[in-house]
């Protein structure tokens, strides 16, 4: 008799929507579950099957940590033995360099997360440059890294100083609006102009990117070599990165919870700690066994073996906070009701103190790094993060001022998507107050879809919405990510942000 | 400390539409116009107390105490019941705020705003707290960096504008129609003090927009069109116009059945303005 056919194998091999490359993608990820898993305790393993906690569906054996931040300054001062590439002499010689260094640079989703801090990396070779040949030479680099590495986890870094790379890059990436590279401006009042926050909000208006990050919180985490942000605006150490995305599902211990004091005491503990030891285990199998420490790319110094952090995420924080509202007849939900928030903001810092208590091996500095995690396309009924639940957010600044104060927990990364309504577009300079004010209030990110951009952000990360249409009428998309936007989309309420309309007076016909 | 208070029915911290940047907006209770395309009816009377919102109401949210209606803020859903069933087009959730708890909101939010816009109903029916609001923003330290504007229907005679402008940085004009009798049938009330209200503030450098809303059929022809142009260019040196499109969203009465204007049309009236090069033309943001 012959053996049964694994029949998910079967199916991806025949999906019409996937290129081969995607196919092979996907198959790569069969064949690593058909391994067992590290070994788990019992316990763990329970908290694991019942998905209270999740290794995100990473796969089985992790033989490369989840998100990589190699130090590009190495590969371009240095050249590469390895692959064979000699220190680069001009703004081609340098972006090409860089278009190859990307190739090797491994990640969870098998593109690079993280493509350097851009203006950085190039404005060494810009001395002589034209204005007309910078622009053309990022335009063809934004084109290429769209086209061939068609993932909007993709990350770029600009900033905080005001210099022409960082002013080029947004002038090239609001006309080309493209869902990759995703682009984060790093801001520091000290340091960068008031202008450039403005061309940076400006683009925002156009295209909802880039994002921004308060730079000097996090240069206060990170200190001496820096960071990056990454993906879903991770914080992570750059030389380094992250081996590991765990995380816990808040609703589901306030599912198993009598109430506050319990919660806070003995199921939130617990499944931290279940949570601990399944980064462990995943972290040391790479670490052990995977091999991927013996690389070049550590060899030659891109990457440093102690700079990877192990990211520990929390979600759903919305529904727990709601669960133990319930449980103590308290009708306030989060977001809206002062003392469910604070409940949600104690739920933060008690995290904290859990994350920050535990010692794990094989990660920087030897803690776990605290994360609010932005979502799954699967995550149904569960809000990413601390966030406030779809739908029911408030004006952005009240939005704004109900979660500021959990994002000092979160060293790692939060982020709240804002939704402005389309006439924000008269108005750019609002976008710039409400940033200001954000990071004035304790923000350590900033992030706004703009309603009427075809550009949106779904849970992070970019799509068109114009490419979800295209892909549900079963056409494919070229693009790794839409799969994933078109199924959150589906399934979660993503694209049910209310936009906020003030003057109804001024939205002249919009309903004909 | 002042004892003045103000009638206010609502306050946003979040508005890109009321003047540059985000501003805070105090919308005041009360209007001495009482135009057929308002789409916030329920900000033109004050409330009388007679009582016919009671029933309407949901919760516990409206009571009389007193022979007074009692609003609990707390109570409310927000679902806007009572103002339907309000004969007088007033709000019985209007609250009283002193100067000192605007201020207290400020500063509170001033991380995140380029000003603070009055408006309403018609903010300047409550003047003298415009003005001692208006002159603690200018000596607070927090807050000094706040540009303070009013958006008005231009009614408030010279002394009023006088009494107000060393403390106030700009002011969004609406002029409604030009035609004397259309003026009159849509509002009310003549047009002769808004139009003269314009030329004064436009002449103390304080005008910055003049707001201008095209209704079909009736606002929207050439010879209004052009009386827009020719007062624009009466004006003596550039001035920014807005131009508005009617929606029925919010009207109440024989206007809510008016058609809304066409974004085509106002695009076109505004190639017209830009044409004559009286200054900049601004359109409504989603046309």
């Amino acid at each position: 008799m012959m053996p049964l056919e694994n029949q998910t194998i079967r199916r991806l091999v025949k999906d019409p929507t996937l290129s081969p490359a995607q196919k092979a993608c996907a198959l790569s990820v069969e064949a690593e579950n058909a391994l067992d898993y590290p070994m788990l305790d019992e316990e763990t393993q329970a908290a694991l099957d019942a998905r209270v906690i999740c290794d995100m569906f990473e796969g089985h054996a992790p033989y490369k940590p989840r998100y990589v931040l190699p130090d590009y300054s190495v590969v371009l001062k240095n050249g590469s033995a390895w692959l064979e590439l000699p220190v680069p002499q001009t703004l081609d010689e340098a972006i090409h360099t860089l278009m190859i260094a990307y190739h090797h640079v491994p990640s969870v989703t098998g593109m690079p997360v993280y493509i350097g801090q851009l203006d950085d990396l190039l404005l060494p070779y810009c001395d002589g440059v034209s204005d007309e040949a910078l622009y053309q030479q990022l335009k063809l680099f934004w084109r290429y890294l769209d086209r061939v590495l068609p993932d909007a986890f993709m990350h770029a870094n600009i900033g905080p100083t005001d210099n022409r790379v960082a002013r080029m890059i947004l002038r090239v990436d609001a006309e080309l609006q493209q869902i990759a590279p995703n682009l984060t401006f790093r801001y520091d009042p000290m340091i960068s102009s008031d202008d450039i926050l403005r061309m940076a909000t400006k683009n925002i208006t156009t295209c909802s990117k880039p994002h921004i990050a308060n730079h000097p919180l996090h240069q206060k985490v990170f200190e001496g070599r820096g960071y990056g942000i990454v993906s879903c605006y991770n914080a992570l150490p750059i030389h380094g990165g992250a081996s590991t995305l765990t995380r816990v599902n808040l609703a589901e211990v306030a599912a198993r919870a009598d109430g506050v004091e319990d919660f806070l005491t003995d199921k939130l503990p617990y499944y931290v700690e279940m949570n601990f030891r399944l980064t462990q285990a995943r972290v040391n199998y790479l670490f052990n066994d995977s091999g991927f420490f013996e690389s070049f790319l550590v060899s030659e110094g891109w990457l440093d073996k102690t700079r990877f952090t192990a990211m520990f995420g929390v979600f759903a924080m919305a529904e727990a906070v709601n669960a133990l509202q319930d449980k103590a007849g308290a009708k306030g939900r989060y977001g809206v009701d002062p003392k469910a928030n604070t409940l949600g903001q104690q739920i933060s810092a008690r995290l904290q103190e859990l994350v920050t208590a535990r010692p794990l091996e094989n990660v920087w500095q030897g803690r776990a790094m605290l994360h609010a995690q932005a979502g799954l396309s699967t995550d149904t009924g569960y809000t990413p993060g601390v966030r406030i639940p779809y739908g029911t957010e408030p004006d952005p600044v009240t939005h704004i001022r109900a979660l500021a104060p959990h994002h000092q927990y979160y060293p790692s990364g939060i982020s709240e998507i804002l939704t402005l309504d389309e006439t924000v577009k008269n108005n750019p300079e609002a976008v710039l107050d409400l940033c200001k004010g954000a990071f004035a209030n304790g923000f350590r990110e900033f992030t706004a879809n703009v309603g009427g951009n075809d550009l949106v952000r779904v849970t992070g990360y970019m799509i068109r919405l114009s490419d979800v249409e295209k892909f549900n009428a079963a056409s494919g998309s070229r693009t790794n990510t839409t799969a994933l936007g078109a199924e959150a989309a589906d399934r979660t309420a993503i694209l049910q942000r209310k936009p906020r309309v003030v003057a109804n007076e001024l939205l002249a016909g919009a309903d004909q | 400390m002042s004892s003045l208070q103000a009638q206010i029915s609502k306050i946003l911290t979040w508005s890109c539409v009321d003047g540059p940047g985000n501003r805070m907006v105090l919308f005041f209770q009360g209007c001495n116009y009482n135009c057929m395309a308002c789409q916030n009816p329920h900000t033109i009377g004050l409330c009388n107390d007679c009582g016919e919102c009671l029933p309407a109401c949901p919760t516990t949210a409206l009571s009389m105490v007193n022979g007074k209606i009692r609003f609990d803020p707390g109570a409310c859903t927000v679902c806007d019941a009572c103002l339907e069933a309000c004969p007088i087009n007033a709000n019985p959730m209007v609250q009283t705020y002193s100067v000192e708890s605007i201020l207290a909101l400020l500063r509170e939010n001033a991380a995140f705003l380029s000003g603070i816009t009055v408006s309403g109903g018609e903010a300047t029916l409550q003047l003298p707290f415009i003005r001692v609001l208006f002159a603690a923003i200018g000596r607070d330290a927090a807050l000094q960096h706040l540009t303070r504007f009013i958006d008005t229907n231009g009614h408030l005679g010279p002394k009023g504008w006088a009494s107000v402008l060393d403390v106030t940085d700009g002011v969004m004009l609406d002029i409604k129609a030009f035609d004397p009798s259309l003026h009159l049938r849509l509002t009310g009330r003549s047009n002769a003090r808004s139009l003269a209200s314009a030329k004064i503030l436009h002449k103390a450098g304080k005008l910055y927009e003049l707001r201008y809303l095209m209704i079909p059929g009736q606002t929207d022809g050439a010879a209004e069109l052009e009386c827009l142009k020719a007062f624009a260019r009466s004006l003596d040196g550039p001035v920014r116009l807005r131009l508005n499109a009617f929606r029925t969203h919010g009207v109440r009465g024989e206007a809510a059945a008016w058609p809304p204007m066409p974004g085509d049309e106002v695009e076109a009236a505004a190639r017209f303005l830009t044409r004559a090069n009286i200054g900049p033309v601004a359109l409504p943001a989603i046309i």
